[in-house]
């Protein structure tokens, strides 16, 4: 905790992000979430792409900014990054893209990428760049508490929010700890292992959502492995998130050429 | 001599150094940091690894002086024999200790990243040696490179997977097995083969191979009755080299030399040499310093010795760099393969590769060493598996 204790957390003036995942519980449906790599399915064809993501209904796009070392992404998300990179995209690319089409989403977006790409961009800049393009969090995968002091008072001057990543194996007591620093909402990795994993270990899923609705008064997502709404159907009343995180099976939804709208049907109804 | 404080938080060399890994491997590296500052310090498990470093790796390892090339050279040249241990080169001194440590944890299986297979190799042997399962990934190119130590993991009973990710070298199969330990974590053990990666990585291996140093001292007191006036080490990740040099630190009047691999040496060619050519970031949990392109992406790096092809470097040795206590220096390619003829030829004694890259910088600067001084030069492995890939570019009649 040496880092973390040298930095107070700023309370900030909104949180657009938890706004939006309560609206839309509000209105009988966990909020949906999708992760999408920047520059997929090509860098021509991402930005259409995008806008027909934001026209499925869903409420808060997470846009992937690949690297090439992934650690915490299975083999799906790593082809995509992978894919992308070689097709010139860059944190750049997604920022100037974004500043032509401000205005232009329903959703909310959120950045999801590693720490380096962020560290190389500058985070004062990046932490900028979100401000004025409406921007609201950003995802760090390899950030933990620890280690998060080198991002976060330029981002809480911004008022772009940290999202908060825990697993099943993080303890009560740790989350307790994030929970000073958390908001709009926690990001709970569903399995240990990497993303596009499968989810099979629904009661120990079910005690950590548990914990972590004592240990924090955000919403909840649960994402990693989620392809279809009965996942969450199957756990305990008590133990259902907020909003679901949708990621390696909607890319290959996609990759399938088929309608976004088709894959989000099932959870729109839901 | 004067104390040093390196590192005032744990897990931090100056700035650098850290943690940035995902949230699910924060459990297993608290856990291995718990067993690191208790395990490591029982009697029990110091009195184990010194019976096996003695008795199973072949401890201590001499030191040589090099007369033949002294004479040519106008100062004394000594030489610590990492490459008569056990599996032929330093890896092993951390191999041992990291696989013990999983064992005494109560662990069943142990992974290991590899390039050029030493690691591989000394991680299989501790696992054999100790009864551990033992996984090694190796990425898919340098699986085929080092097709002879496939062969001998395998035959000492691990599992070799071949990393077919990314650049398929080593830095990807870092990633591949810091994932595996994400979903294997309640039985296995990562052994991380350098002085790098998330602490306490880098001070678990740091302290491991110091065992270099520290006998180094002893012997050279013992030997010249005094310290030398420079040590030189080779660097990749830069195990062996934190090994020798860090004990060496306090005595400020002993001259510390690191050697990073140049490659080719032509204008824009690939290289290792992070901290010569490098800058500040993060890959592999930890800040250092890093062969990465604009945008935070990675490059691949290059070197005609497989145990220094890596685009990072371990966080202390930025730290001493930073600092001013060590000189990085840099050997190319062509340099280190004559320094490896040279030492064969005139000693008797077959460097690694790696260990040329060390050998090369002294040669390459012997006109601005003093007449009478002492090198001492880590000889961090035996190039008994170099020789195919060697022999490509050496003329032998």
């Amino acid at each position: 905790m040496n880092n973390t204790d040298t930095y107070a957390p700023v309370p900030p003036a909104s949180e657009p992000l938890k706004a939006r995942i309560r609206r839309t519980q509000a209105g009988g449906r966990p909020a949906l979430i999708p992760f999408i790599t920047a520059g997929f399915p090509t860098p021509i064809t991402f930005w259409d792409t995008l806008a027909e993501l934001d026209a499925s209904g869903v409420d808060i796009i997470e846009l992937g900014i690949p690297f090439s070392d992934p650690v915490a992404d299975g083999p799906v998300i790593e082809a995509k990054s992978r894919a992308s990179l070689a097709a010139g995209t860059t944190l750049q690319w997604v920022i100037d893209g974004l500043r032509q089409r401000r205005g232009q989403y329903q959703a909310e977006l959120v950045l999801m990428g590693y720490t380096n790409p962020f560290m190389q961009y500058g985070i004062g800049r990046l932490a900028r760049d979100c401000e004025e393009l409406g921007i609201r969090g950003i995802i760090v995968p390899d950030l933990p508490l620890e280690e998060s002091v080198i991002f976060r008072p330029e981002l809480d001057a911004r008022g772009v929010s940290l999202i908060t990543l825990i697993g099943p194996n993080t303890t009560e007591e740790r989350m307790r700890q994030y929970a000073r620093y958390t908001r709009d909402y926690v990001y709970i990795v569903s399995v240990l292992g990497t993303t596009g994993g499968i989810n099979n270990h629904v009661e120990r899923m079910a005690d950590t959502i548990r914990a972590a609705r004592r240990a924090f008064d955000v919403p909840l997502a649960l994402g990693f492995g989620l392809r279809e709404p009965g996942q969450l159907d199957a756990l305990p009343a008590d133990a259902r998130p907020d909003a679901a995180v949708i990621g390696t099976a909607l890319l290959e939804h996609i990759e399938a050429h088929k309608p976004i709208a088709d894959f989000f049907a099932p959870w729109v109804q839901a | 001599m004067k104390t040093l404080e390196h590192t005032p938080r744990p897990g931090y060399f100056g700035p650098y150094g850290g943690r940035y890994v995902p949230e699910t491997l924060m459990p297993p590296l608290l856990e291995l940091e718990n067993a690191y500052e208790g395990i490591m310090n029982s009697p029990q498990y110091r009195e184990t690894l010194d019976e096996l470093l003695r008795d199973y790796c072949g401890r201590r390892t001499p030191i040589t002086l090099c007369d033949n090339l002294s004479r040519e050279l106008g100062f004394r040249l000594f030489l610590k024999r990492e490459d008569l241990l056990h599996t032929g080169a330093h890896k092993i001194n951390n191999a041992i200790g990291q696989t013990l440590l999983a064992k005494m944890m109560g662990k069943t299986h142990v992974i290991a990243e590899t390039g050029a297979g030493q690691h591989g190799v000394a991680t299989a042997t501790a696992a054999a040696k100790f009864g551990l399962r033992c996984t090694v990934f190796m990425g898919a190119k340098d699986a085929e490179r080092q097709a002879p130590n496939v062969q001998r993991m395998k035959l000492l009973g691990a599992r070799v997977i071949a990393v077919q990710n990314g650049s398929c070298t080593l830095k990807d199969a870092i990633n591949e097995a810091l994932r595996y330990w994400i979903s294997h974590q309640h039985d296995t053990l990562y052994v991380f083969g350098t002085a790098a990666g998330p602490h306490p990585f880098p001070t678990i291996v740091r302290n491991l191979q110091s065992v270099i140093g520290r006998e180094s001292i002893e012997q050279m007191k013992q030997q010249t009755g005094k310290l030398p006036d420079y040590v030189v080490a080779c660097v990749g990740g830069g195990s062996n080299a934190i090994g020798m040099l860090h004990p060496f630190v306090p005595y400020d009047h002993v001259k510390l030399i690191g050697v990073e691999a140049g490659g080719t040496g032509e204008p824009g060619c690939e290289h290792s040499a992070a901290i010569n050519l490098g800058k500040p970031g993060v890959l592999h949990g930890e800040l250092t310093y890093l062969l990465q392109d604009e945008d935070g992406q990675i490059l691949e790096s290059s070197s005609i010795s497989a145990g220094l092809d890596y685009p990072g470097v371990g966080p202390e040795h930025v730290y001493l760099h930073s600092i001013g206590r060590v000189h990085y220096g840099i050997a190319y390619d062509a340099e280190a393969l004559s320094a490896f003829s040279r030492l064969s030829r005139t000693e008797g004694i077959i460097p690694a590769l790696e260990s040329s890259h060390a050998l090369a910088w002294v040669f390459k600067h012997a006109a601005d060493i003093p007449a009478g001084s002492d090198v001492l030069v880590n000889l961090s492995g035996r190039g008994d598996k170099d020789l195919a890939h060697a022999l490509h570019y050496i003329p032998l009649d």
